[in-house]
């Protein structure tokens, strides 16, 4: 039971992904929780890397996690711009308002 | 036993924060949450003995990405509880789709097998004798230099990419502009005339 092994951290990157799905679900109209949903499968991703890099004894996966890192940064810097500027424009963050879009 | 013990710690409050962030009324309170998972999971990376990883992911996250988030969140003006209706009616959906795929990985993870040769064909295997942190950085600048350097152009683009996105012109709004001023002359600012005596302009 308290041995921990490499299911544990798995078990552990299972619930966090599947709670990231959910969440992307539950706040259908809320964009800013989705991209916070977003980070968090990012996360449970990254922790599976660690995972499997600890149990097979290669940093590779390790650096991989630190390129995932990267652009999980990059992504949330460039929603949450994409966000302010909808928003500006349209007073309201609803996605069910994104797809009427103007060219 | 102790390393179970934290595990178990950082484990439960980290699942337990996220289902907060998904399920906070206030986005306030979910960017916070959010914060306490990032903080945990940085706690399980220092038990798998990724302590450069788990630096990095406080660093990054909790002092960039989080800050971001709230900063939005306070920034933006939005009627919060308009974008909460329709909570209830995608609950069961997101609840099924999530119940199948934590089915469905729950199986994998029950029935995985490593190959018994899996571990020796190790593409970098973890050096002896050398913190976490010095290893990877004999990796990252040697093998992985042109991924490296791909992650900087990544992060670059997305720089730009924000300040264009979010730059606007504003109406109305006077600047200094040197290269006027400078360029300006006697003859844009000075008018002689000839002024007849005894009579105004």
């Amino acid at each position: 039971m308290l041995e921990i092994g490499l299911s544990h951290y798995l078990t552990v990157a299972a619930i966090l992904f599947t709670l990231g799905i959910f969440g992307i679900f539950l706040n259908r109209k809320n964009v800013i929780v989705i991209l916070m949903s977003v980070e968090l499968m990012l996360l449970a991703v990254n922790i599976n890397l660690v995972a499997f890099s600890m149990e097979l004894h290669d940093l590779v996966g390790q650096v991989f996690t630190m390129f995932v890192l990267t652009v999980a940064a990059a992504e949330a810097s460039i929603g949450l711009a994409i966000l302010v500027v909808y928003f500006r424009n349209r007073g309201s963050i609803a996605v069910e308002d994104i797809n009427v879009m103007k060219g | 036993m102790i390393q179970g013990l934290a595990f178990y710690l950082f484990a439960c409050i980290t699942i337990a924060s996220a289902v907060m962030v998904i399920s906070a009324r206030n986005p306030v309170h979910s960017v916070l949450f959010l914060i306490l998972a990032f903080f945990n999971s940085a706690g399980l990376f220092v038990l798998m003995g990724a302590e450069f990883l788990a630096m990095i992911l406080v660093v990054v996250y909790v002092g960039a990405v989080a800050v971001l988030f709230l900063f939005v969140v306070m920034m933006l003006d939005i009627n919060f509880v308009e974008l909460r209706q329709g909570f209830l009616q995608y609950m069961p959906i997101g609840a099924l789709v999530g119940l199948i795929l934590l089915v469905e990985l729950i199986a994998v993870l029950g029935g995985h097998h490593l190959a018994a040769e899996t571990g020796v064909h190790a593409a970098a295997p973890v050096p002896e004798q050398m913190t976490n942190t010095q290893a990877l950085g004999e990796l990252i600048y040697t093998h992985y230099l042109y991924l490296f350097q791909a992650a900087g152009v990544v992060l670059l683009v997305a720089m730009i990419g924000a300040i264009v996105l979010t730059h606007r012109k504003r109406p109305g709004v006077r600047k200094q502009r040197i290269s006027d001023q400078v360029r300006r002359g006697p003859e844009d600012s000075i008018e002689v005339r000839k002024i007849e005596p005894g009579r105004g302009i």
